[in-house]
């Protein structure tokens, strides 16, 4: 049934709301104190270092159509490596490089005594796998949809560098605990990497600190795990996070635009 | 690709990226329920499996299992399917650095401009190769032989020499089965067939000063026993005895 639209019945001139006066505005609640301080809060920022601009840039620019769940493995993969910061700095607190007697018993004291480090050095441990799971895969997806291709060459190559690095991270990490299977799999790890031609026993003799595993190769691995290649693997990630939103993340490779926003673009 | 190729591929993806949804939300809110889902992943294998720690480190008593972290596993594995001692180098880094170097290059030697992988069939058969081969080969890893079993009959004339020298035999077998030994060599049914050499019938090839050298300065990746040879001779002893009875 159609609907009939029926003419308002006229108001008497008494009855229609008026405009407020000047001056006779309503109070502003604590809603509206509140929206104010944020974003004079915000302003006071800006004023001084002109970011918004930047981070509407970042957080406004377009994702290309058909972006599929594939697609979320990076920030996966870096929501992995913030995990293991924030659980190395806790461990950090206890941890004593010293193989005479320190880095195990503090390790042992770690996991038997303090209170949910058994948890935060299992997350450690686990989430360590869980980031090279995550670089395998958003190595994968990059490489099957063709995204290493013109103009993201470079981040490719970023991109192996942040491989090798976790990879590295795995290796010294796993020394720290002075167990068994960490010393022994890392003399056996280490004895590998000296039969490289030529530079294997130079490569070897700056890993150790000298021909023998020492105490100053506990120290040595313990700074390489969490100052050096931490460093470089943040940095690093800065630099490909923003290649990639200065180049836009790629369309899976079968979308094609359709007719109409061409002629849009064409007219841009 | 031509230039050509790149202008039209940098006009269609504009056009794409323009049809697209703004980051913020959209893909924030994908990215950040994935986040949730790595944090629940994380914190159900840290309950499940917990953190365990092994007795400290000791470069003398030798109950070790030179075992690596599993995502090392296809690199270890690499070197017993490679055998013969001199390609051991070619295995160990070798192999490693050929592909890494691949891998860097790739963007360079893979010139077509095909994006769909089902329309570039060598670049996407050679990343299933690829997968496929490391995953083998981590699974080769996995379930290795126990590197601590060691199940092995005295031989008749040690039995029937008995005494110290039986007593000898079996402190080294021990020794033997607790070092971690078989994770790299053979001995009869034991062990793993490599990295090292097979040790069923070393007894038979070496006489046993050339066993204790080899043990005090191994070839890499083994690891050296010679702090054991120096701190605790009669152990070392009972290793040398055991492995130079070993023939067949
Ligand atoms: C610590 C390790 C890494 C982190 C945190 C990381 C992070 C990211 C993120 C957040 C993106 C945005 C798009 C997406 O998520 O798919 C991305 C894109 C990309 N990554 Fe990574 N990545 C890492 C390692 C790698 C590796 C190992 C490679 C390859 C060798 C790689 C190659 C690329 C390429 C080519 C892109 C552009 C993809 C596109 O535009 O579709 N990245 N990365």
């Amino acid at each position: 049934m159609p609907k009939v639209k029926l003419p308002k019945p006229p108001v008497p001139d008494a009855l229609v709301p008026r405009p407020k006066r000047p001056g006779t505005a309503e109070k502003a609640g604590p809603r509206d104190v509140a929206k104010e301080t944020g974003i004079s809060a915000i302003d006071w920022v800006d004023e001084r270092t002109g970011m918004s601009g930047a981070a509407r840039w970042l957080m406004f620019r377009k994702v290309p159509k058909g972006t599929n769940w594939f697609y979320t493995l990076g920030s996966a993969t870096m929501f992995a490596f913030l995990s293991q910061a924030v659980t190395g700095v806790f461990l950090a607190m206890y941890y004593i490089p010293d193989p005479a007697g320190g880095a195990y018993e503090s390790v042992r004291y770690l996991t038997n005594e303090v209170f949910l480090g058994e948890f935060v050095r299992g997350m450690h441990k686990w989430g360590a796998s869980v980031m090279v799971i995550l670089v395998m895969l958003h190595m994968a997806r990059t490489f099957f949809f063709g995204a290493y291709k013109y103009p993201r060459e470079l981040n490719w190559i970023i991109g192996v560098v942040l491989l090798v690095l976790t990879f590295v991270m795995g290796f010294t990490g796993y020394l720290l605990p002075f167990d068994q299977k960490a010393y022994w799999a890392t003399v056996v790890g280490v004895n590998i990497n000296g039969t490289a031609p030529i530079i294997g026993p130079y490569l070897n003799d700056f890993i150790r600190a000298g021909p023998d595993f020492t105490s100053t190769t506990l120290a040595r691995f313990y700074s390489i795990h969490m100052l050096l290649v931490p460093g470089a693997l943040a940095a690093l990630i800065g630099a490909h996070l923003w290649l990639v939103a200065k180049q836009g993340t790629t369309a899976p490779p079968w979308m094609k635009a359709d007719k109409k926003g061409d002629v849009g673009e064409e007219r841009a | 690709m031509n230039r050509a190729q790149r202008e039209e591929y940098l006009r269609e993806y504009s056009t794409l990226k323009n049809q697209g949804k703004p980051f913020f939300p959209y893909a924030v809110a994908k990215d950040s329920a994935m986040a949730c889902v790595v944090m629940a992943v994380i914190i159900l294998m840290t309950i499940i499996l917990g953190a365990e720690l092994l007795p400290k480190a000791d470069p003398t008593t030798t109950t070790y299992v030179p075992r690596p972290e599993w995502y090392f596993y296809f690199l270890f594995e690499l070197l017993r399917v490679i055998k013969p001692p001199e390609l051991v180098a070619l295995a160990t880094i070798g192999i490693p650095t050929i592909c890494l170097i691949l891998l860097f290059l790739l963007p360079f030697y893979d010139r077509n401009p095909e994006r769909r992988p089902e329309r570039r069939p060598v670049a996407t058969l050679a990343g299933i190769f690829t997968i496929v081969a490391i995953g083998y080969l981590t699974y080769l890893g996995a379930t290795g032989g126990s590197p601590n079993e060691l199940e092995i009959e005295a031989p008749p004339p040690i039995q029937a020499a008995g005494g110290e020298m039986l007593a000898s035999y079996e402190a080294g077998r021990i020794m033997v089965a607790q070092s971690g030994c078989l994770a790299c060599h053979k001995i009869g049914e034991n062990g793993n067939d490599g990295p090292g050499p097979d040790l069923t019938e070393v007894g038979q090839r070496l006489p046993s000063q050339a066993i204790a050298r080899t043990l005090q300065n191994p070839t890499a990746p083994m690891p050296p026993y010679d702090e054991l040879a120096t701190k605790n001779p009669e152990q070392f002893n009972n290793l040398v005895t055991f492995l130079s009875q070993l023939r067949e």
